[in-house]
């Protein structure tokens, strides 16, 4: 039973985590029709800034802010500059150029704050635990999910109920006839990015105090949460979410209940070499099952 | 569109490109200087599978970004079976072969379907699921990947003469380069093209279009396989890091370098770019010693703007402008 709580737990952890990701990267694949690999980066760079600020000033929100801010103002900066260019050419463009911001993205990092991993810890607020359905749990891993939680209702209302976020919404139906009604179809992109990339540097500044912060650290959260928006509905926010916990869910409870479970039907050497490669695999075989029925992801974007 | 006609220049530049290659092993020799035996052997090993990549990526229209899955399954397979003290080569290529069969239908069967994006994402996370996989298999080095003592045993071709392999990786090459040659005008490539520009009307037409791009996807598929087995062969090591998804990636940046709708381009590709690769990271500046180090240690960072460079102002590739100047179009 509290194995069971926990994994639930760490399940939602991992799954709003993905969906800060998945929120940014599934916007703007809705809008500017781009696929961002360069996502990870920004990641990883909410994590870096976010990790300096807090060593330096010791403030734990004054990190939340710095890494927002940053990563924000490094997507308008690549938004403007370049990536701007790629919106109407092909995938394949946007791919490679994106997979050269993430090459150039990790190099400068490495620079600036060299090859070994940094640490910071968890804020002292947060650095016990707290007692949940009778079971211990550690705080700073359960201030995520109300964190994450708090991001996904805020995005609810900003999408659903302000000004900026029913051009989102049109702009996500159909790009060039927002553009032809008079709205700065540009200048919704680029704030599109902006948002995308703040909750990309949220996410990654989140993750910070339980990981080690080292370039590269945002390819394996960014190949995850390609299979969540996959999985959800490619634009679709309401898939992101739901995508996001699904995966969460079956990566983290795979991890440990498939062992289990093939310890007992195989003796115990086979269960332990063959448990986490089915694990690992899971998600994967999820998503090629899906998308055999449902091409189009589970909660697909309507149209029209 | 690919140029079907042969033109003058590319034809030579493609026949000079492929002496020179054939002529490696001799003037390495004569030099005394073995190591570039080795290096164009790799060289030619990533050329194979950009061809057999190309197949799907510049004729098929299928942007796969999980190619490096393939060349994973031919270097394991290696790797595994000699673990389990199979050291026979043909036995091993067609396990290898097999197993990459078997996953390129599997795969194939769900991702031909797929358009665009989708194709890219899904090719991507299928790789990494085999890299996972890979890293999952502690029995076979895991995470740092295994070496592998004995060669494949071949036996009319003896793979621990580096020459000899030198020869088998040219000829598989050439014979590739030969058979996409021919295939892309046959009925087969014809199809495949066709239904890159307009699959609507192939249907229309009456062509099965989907078997006709999931054998494409195969076929390519198994170009990868074998070119991974020749890679355990060659650096007698299988690891997870040959299928990660950056050598998926930089896969797809040799067949844009090279020219991505030309049967040699990829091959031009992986010259340019691995010899770049090469240069940079043992780049050394007399006059800047600084800067010489900079760029030695943040190599990638010089290669990430070369790929963006590259994809900006010159969509068609090296070769591809060879084939331009030469044909006029």
């Amino acid at each position: 039973m509290s194995l069971f709580v926990a994994q639930i737990l760490n399940s939602i952890q991992l799954g709003v985590l993905l969906f800060l990701m998945s929120a940014g990267l599934t916007l703007i694949f809705g809008i500017m029709n781009f696929l961002n690999l360069a996502h990870g980066s920004l990641f990883m760079v909410g994590a870096y800034v976010g990790a300096t600020v807090a060593a330096k000033t010791g403030s734990f929100a004054a990190a939340i802010a710095a890494a927002i801010a940053a990563t924000m103002l490094l997507g308008v900066i690549v938004e403007r500059t370049l990536l701007r260019q790629l919106y109407a050419r092909d995938h394949l463009d946007q791919v490679l150029c994106t997979f050269g911001l993430l090459l150039i993205a990790n190099e400068v990092v490495r620079y600036i704050w060299g090859p070994s991993p940094l640490f910071i810890s968890v804020p002292a607020m947060l650095d016990g635990t707290i007692r949940i359905f009778g079971q211990n749990y550690p705080a700073y891993r359960f201030a995520i999910i109300l964190a994450g939680l708090a991001v996904v209702a805020g995005l609810y209302l900003l999408i659903s109920r302000t000004r900026l976020g029913m051009l989102i919404r049109a702009g996500a139906n159909n790009a060039s006839m927002v553009s032809a009604l008079g709205v700065n179809i540009k200048f919704l992109n680029t704030a599109v990015f902006a948002l995308g990339a703040g909750l990309a540097g949220l996410g990654g500044l989140l993750i910070a105090p339980l990981v080690s912060v080292q370039p590269g650290m945002g390819e394996p959260i960014l190949i995850l949460t390609l299979v969540v928006i996959v999985i959800g509905g490619i634009g679709s926010i309401r898939g992101a979410f739901y995508g996001a916990l699904i995966v969460g869910l079956i990566d983290t409870a795979a991890r440990v209940y498939m062992q289990i479970g093939l310890l007992q039907l195989f003796e115990r050497s086979v269960g332990q070499a063959i448990g986490p490669a089915i694990a690992s695999m899971l998600i994967y075989i999820l998503m090629a099952v899906v998308l055999a029925f449902k091409p189009q992801g589970l909660f697909p974007v309507k149209h029209g | 569109m690919a140029k079907l006609e042969i033109r003058r220049l590319n034809t030579w530049v493609a026949g000079l490109i492929i002496l020179l290659l054939a002529a490696v092993p001799v003037v390495a020799t004569a030099i005394g200087a073995p190591f570039y035996i080795a290096q164009y052997s790799r060289i030619m090993i990533y050329a194979l599978a950009a061809v057999g990549l190309n197949l799907v990526l510049g004729f098929g229209g299928m942007t796969s970004l999980g190619h490096a899955l393939y060349i994973g399954i031919g270097a394991y397979s290696v790797g595994i079976l000699e673990f389990h003290g199979l050291t026979n080569g043909w036995l091993q290529l067609l396990a290898a072969l097999a197993v990459g069969g078997v996953f390129a239908l599997a795969i194939g069967a769900v991702v031909v379907r797929l358009k665009g994006m989708t194709f890219i994402m899904i090719t991507l996370a299928f790789a990494q699921m085999g890299y996972f996989l890979a890293i999952t298999l502690r029995t076979y080095g895991g995470e740092d990947g295994r070496a592998i003592g004995t060669r494949s045993q071949m036996y009319l071709f003896d793979f621990s003469n580096p020459i000899v392999l030198y020869y088998v990786i040219f000829a598989c090459l050439a014979g590739t380069l030969w058979w996409v040659n021919r295939s892309i005008t046959s009925r087969f490539g014809m199809v495949i093209r066709g239904s890159k520009s307009n699959e609507r009307r192939m249907l229309a037409l009456g062509f099965p279009t989907f078997r006709y791009k999931l054998v494409a996807y195969v076929i390519s598929a198994q170009v990868c396989v074998v070119a991974g087995f020749l890679l355990a062969n060659l650096t007698q090591y299988a690891s997870p890091s040959f299928m990660q998804w950056i050598v998926s990636a930089e896969l797809i940046i040799m067949v844009i370098l090279g020219g991505m709708f030309t049967v040699f381009g990829p091959v031009v590709g992986a010259l340019a770019f691995l010899l770049l690769e090469e240069w940079l990271s043992n780049f050394r500046s007399a006059t800047f010693p600084a800067f010489g180090e900079l760029v030695n240690e943040h190599w990638l960072a010089v290669l990430g703007v070369f790929v963006i460079v590259v994809v900006l102002t010159a969509r068609n590739g090296v070769y591809g402008y060879v084939c331009r100047r030469g044909g006029g179009q």
